[in-house]
Parts: structure tokens; C-alpha cells; sequence
């Protein structure tokens, strides 16, 4: 049951999207926030929609995939919406109502920002296995080393949970079956009832994990671990011809947001 | 003697422990050779295998190895890199989550080019037979499967010993005889030292030498065929002998006259035959 859950929704495949490196699609997701958050009129809004739509296109992701992505977040788009609604001052819509035609217009971009917003992360999650993430990250954050802000650690941490997740989604399932048998309920009762009887899973599945952490870091230290200084990489990451062509294109993208925003077009 | 490893006179304790881990072992290990490590729980077996590539520092005596001293921690890297260690749960020593890009990690973190690290991965891959699994996520192999990886992680690195601590207790039988195979191979083929440290006294047969621990100190130490015939010695440590030896020893009691020193089955079948051929004449 718990095996079912898929971090971050990486889909394998070979399209245009899947093969671009890891950072450029980090550079063109921060691109395309910044660009949302530039956008101010339904031209704007149709602009970046058509550009997402293309996107999804090359990446070819069903629309349905990533509209089940949202469903968790249904509760924050409507709230945000009805509180627009109701708190934006304006020209109401009939004399004396609450609603203004200001709140309609700003329920209506600001339910459709965090739905993009949603939309556009999901497409890199999709195309980009976590490790090629966290070693792009990596490589982009690595400027920031200078600053001594731990970089490398921060990934290794970041690519050692991930690589941990099956392990110890296994183990839980073997620590609730060893409950189950000897008679621990986690499926009926009130909330606070159910997350008290959570408890004997939590305490036995710390203590594993901080034995294996310990083990891990032993047989790390054995192949010669000692930090990112000197460490090479099987795969190296390398701009592609595609990269710099997909760089161009989100530039181009920043700038016809500007241009609308500023121009009114 | 040609010792890659010579340990002198080593004792330990483990911080805020007051008796002593292990009580003065001398051993010098050759190169190229198959050495089983063969102890009960707690006999010090495995604090042995963790000082010898520099995980534990002798607390007095020396660990040298190929002549450099562990507790010199300028070396610890160089000793690492010629002494590799497979742990006993495979879960908690793979780094990755493809497998080609574990067994990458150790060249990885000793900085080759890489191309070299490609050519290293495919050959190690290749030696513990998991060429066709490179691109498979860890999890979803079997036990022995994944102490293969293990091993191909470790000679990724080229290193001139591996020592194995316990790499079977937690495999069912048809894991455990892979990877024992596939030590074997590694010793015989590749030259490379090997240091198994085990309780399954059947995993001990086809090395070139045998240590016997028990509390702290070596009680035993020869080929397995001497080791085992000291009947009496092996059952006082409460590890016994294997079945064949048993057998033997057994027929021995009731006025035969066998070796004690045919270990595998086939040896074992011949020199009863042969004893009981010469009953029948």
C-alpha cells in the first residue's frame, strides 16, 4: 500500500523534455515562475497558458496526469479564490454586494497563477529523475560554496533520502505487519486514536534508521569518502545544443512577459 | 614472507567499555591469499576485519598495511583505497539508486576521469556477474544480488585486499553460495586478497587458511583440513566441524584409522571406501 506512493511523479521517457540537462530545466522553471508572477491581464494569462500547453506537448505529459497533481491542492485554489472574492474593494457587481468585479478578475488570474504554478514544477519533477535534480542543483548551487554555504553536503543528504525512501517504506510495512500480528489497530478509531497507535511504528522506525545511518556512513568512509573535494562524476552533466536553444527560448519568454506587462501590448 | 597486512600484537577496547575486544592478535596475511576468519558472536572477529582498513585504530599494537601504519592518518585514504570492506547488510552500504551509479561511487570519490570510472564499472559489474542489472534500482534485487553490487562497489575501487564482514548472514542459502562463488573467483582469477570473516563453518572449506577467534584472541590458525581435525578444540568453542569431518572423526572413535583432512564430500566418500575396502580384503 505504501509502495504506491511515487515521489515527485519522475516518469521515464525520451522526449526533448526528459533529455534536456537537469539545470537548464531548473533555470527555465525559475524562468517560468518569474514570469507568472509578471503576468497581469488575460492576454498575459493566455500567453503563458499556450506556453505551457507547448510544453506539456513536447514533454508529452497527459493534461490528466497533471491535473491529478492538483487535486491535493483544490482546498488552497478555492480558498484563495473565495477570499479574493470577498476582500478585494472595487465596483460590485450589483449595488450593495460584497463581490466586486475587481475580486472576480483577481480570484479568477490568482486561482489560475497556482494552478500554472503547480503545473509548471510538476513538468520538471516529470521529466527528471531526482538524482539528475540533486545533481543539478548541485552544480548550480556550486558558486555558493564560496560563501561557505555546504553545498555538496546538502545534496549528498538530499540524493541519500532519496535512495532511502524504498528502504524504509519497506521497513515500515514489515513493522506494521509485526504490530498487526500482535494485535495493534491503526484503521479504526478517532484521529487523535489512530495517531497515538502510530507511535510503535515511529519508535522502531527511527532507531533503524539512525543504526543504518550509522552503517551507511562506515561503508561510505570504506570507499573512500571524503567529501566533494576531488570527486569526479560517471555521468558528467553537459549543455547540449538542445540546452542552449531551450535557455534562448525561455528568454525570449521573459521578455515577451515584460514587454506585455510594461506595453500593455 | 610477502604479508600485505601484518597486524602486531593488536588490543582493543571499544570507548566506555572496560574488558578488552580483542587481547594481543599477531597475524600477518599474504598476498593473494583466501584467509577465513571463522568466531562465535562477540569472539572479535569482526573488530578484527574493521581495523584493518583504519574504521577502528588499535588502542595498542600495530595494523600495517602493504608496510603503511592505520593510526597514521595521513594514509587513511591510501589504505582505504587498497583495502576494500563488503558489510553485512547490503541495504545499508548502497549509495545509489541506479546500480551502475553505486558501484561508481568509490572511483568517484578517488576523483578518475570519467571514462576510467565507465570502464572500471562495466569490468567490476561484469566480474560479479551483474552486467545485465546496471540500470536496476537497488531495492528490487535479491539479497545475494545486492551483496554482489556491494562487491562490485568495493574492487570498482582496484583494491588489493577485500575483507568480507559476515557478507552472508543475511542471505538465504542460494544467496550465500553466489556470493561465497563469486569471492572465490575473485581471489583465484583476479589474484586479489581475500579476508571472509564468517560463522558458517562450510563457507570456510575452500579457503587457504583458517583463523579460529574466540574472546578476543586466535585459538586456531591453519589450513582448513588442520584446523578441523582438531576435533576436541573446535567443539570446546562450541563451533564444531564439518558434517564430513564429523563423520570421520566418529568412525575414528570406534577403532578406524581415517584423515581428518578430507573436507568435501568426495574426499570424504574415498578415503571411507578405501578404509572399508581394506575391512572387506
Amino acid at each position: 500500500m505504501l509502495k504506491d506512493i511515487t515521489l515527485g511523479q519522475y516518469f521515464p521517457g525520451n522526449t526533448i523534455a526528459h533529455r534536456l540537462d537537469p539545470r537548464t530545466k531548473l533555470l527555465l522553471v525559475i524562468v517560468y515562475i518569474v514570469g507568472l508572477f509578471n503576468t497581469a491581464d488575460f492576454i498575459g494569462y493566455a500567453f503563458v497558458i499556450a506556453i505551457t500547453g507547448l510544453c506539456m506537448y513536447l514533454a508529452k505529459i497527459n493534461p490528466k496526469t497533471a491535473f491529478k497533481g492538483l487535486k491535493p491542492l483544490v482546498i488552497v485554489i478555492v480558498l484563495t479564490a473565495l477570499l479574493n472574492i470577498f476582500y478585494t474593494k472595487g465596483t460590485p457587481i450589483i449595488e450593495g454586494w460584497i463581490i466586486t468585479w475587481e475580486g472576480l478578475k483577481k480570484a479568477l488570474f490568482m486561482s489560475v497563477r497556482i494552478v500554472l504554478l503547480i503545473v509548471g514544477t510538476f513538468m520538471l519533477t516529470y521529466t527528471t529523475s531526482p538524482m539528475a535534480l540533486t545533481d543539478g542543483l548541485e552544480r548550480l548551487l556550486r558558486p555558493l560554496k564560496k560563501i561557505k554555504i555546504p553545498v555538496h553536503e546538502m545534496s549528498m543528504m538530499m540524493s541519500m533520502a532519496l535512495r532511502f525512501i524504498p528502504t524504509l517504506i519497506e521497513e515500515t510495512d514489515k513493522i506494521m505487519s509485526a504490530q498487526k500480528a500482535r494485535g495493534a489497530d491503526f484503521e479504526s478509531g478517532s484521529i487523535m486514536r489512530r495517531a497515538k497507535a502510530l507511535l510503535p511504528i515511529l519508535v522502531p522506525l527511527f532507531i533503524s534508521a539512525f543504526r543504518r545511518a550509522d552503517e551507511l556512513a562506515i561503508a561510505m568512509e570504506s570507499r573512500c569518502y571524503h567529501g566533494g573535494d576531488g570527486r569526479t562524476r560517471l555521468k558528467q552533466l553537459k549543455y547540449e545544443k538542445a540546452d542552449f536553444e531551450a535557455m534562448l527560448a525561455g528568454a525570449v519568454f521573459l521578455a515577451a512577459v515584460f514587454v506585455m506587462k510594461h506595453f500593455g501590448l | 614472507m610477502n604479508g600485505i597486512i601484518e597486524i602486531k600484537d593488536l588490543h582493543y577496547i571499544y570507548p566506555g567499555d572496560e574488558t578488552e575486544s580483542l587481547k594481543g592478535v599477531s597475524l600477518t596475511i599474504e598476498k593473494g591469499s583466501f584467509v577465513a576468519v571463522l568466531g562465535h558472536n562477540g569472539s572479535g572477529k569482526s573488530t578484527l576485519a574493521k581495523h584493518l582498513n583504519a574504521i577502528l585504530l588499535p588502542t595498542s599494537g600495530s595494523v600495517l598495511v602493504d608496510g603503511m601504519d592505520t593510526s597514521d592518518e595521513t594514509k587513511t585514504l591510501d589504505i582505504r583505497r587498497k583495502v576494500g570492506m563488503v558489510f553485512q547488510n547490503p541495504d545499508n552500504q548502497i549509495v545509489a539508486n541506479v546500480v551502475e551509479d553505486d558501484v561508481a561511487f568509490a572511483p568517484e570519490n578517488l576523483g578518475a576521469p570519467s571514462e576510467e570510472i565507465r570502464r572500471r564499472v562495466d569490468a567490476a559489474l561484469k566480474q560479479v556477474d551483474m552486467y545485465e542489472f546496471r540500470l536496476h534500482a537497488p531495492h528490487l534485487l535479491s539479497g545475494g544480488q545486492k551483496q554482489r553490487v556491494a562487491i562490485a562497489g568495493v574492487i570498482a575501487m582496484d583494491p588489493e585486499v577485500v575483507v568480507l564482514d559476515e557478507p552472508t548472514a543475511m542471505l538465504d542459502p542460494k544467496g550465500r553460495s553466489e556470493v561465497i562463488k563469486t569471492v572465490t573467483e575473485l581471489c583465484r582469477t583476479r589474484g586479489i586478497t581475500v579476508v571472509l570473516i564468517t560463522h558458517h563453518m562450510s563457507e570456510c572449506i575452500g579457503a587457504d587458511r583458517l583463523i579460529v577467534m574466540s574472546d578476543g584472541s586466535i585459538v586456531a590458525d591453519g589450513t582448513p583440513q588442520e584446523v578441523f581435525s582438531q576435533v576436541e578444540l573446535m567443539r570446546s568453542e562450541g563451533l564444531g566441524v564439518p558434517a564430513t569431518t564429523e563423520l570421520l572423526y566418529e568412525l575414528n572413535k570406534s577403532g578406524h584409522r581415517l584423515p581428518l583432512t578430507a573436507l568435501t564430500v568426495e574426499e570424504c566418500a574415498d578415503e571411507i571406501a578405501k578404509e572399508f575396502g581394506n575391512v572387506r580384503n
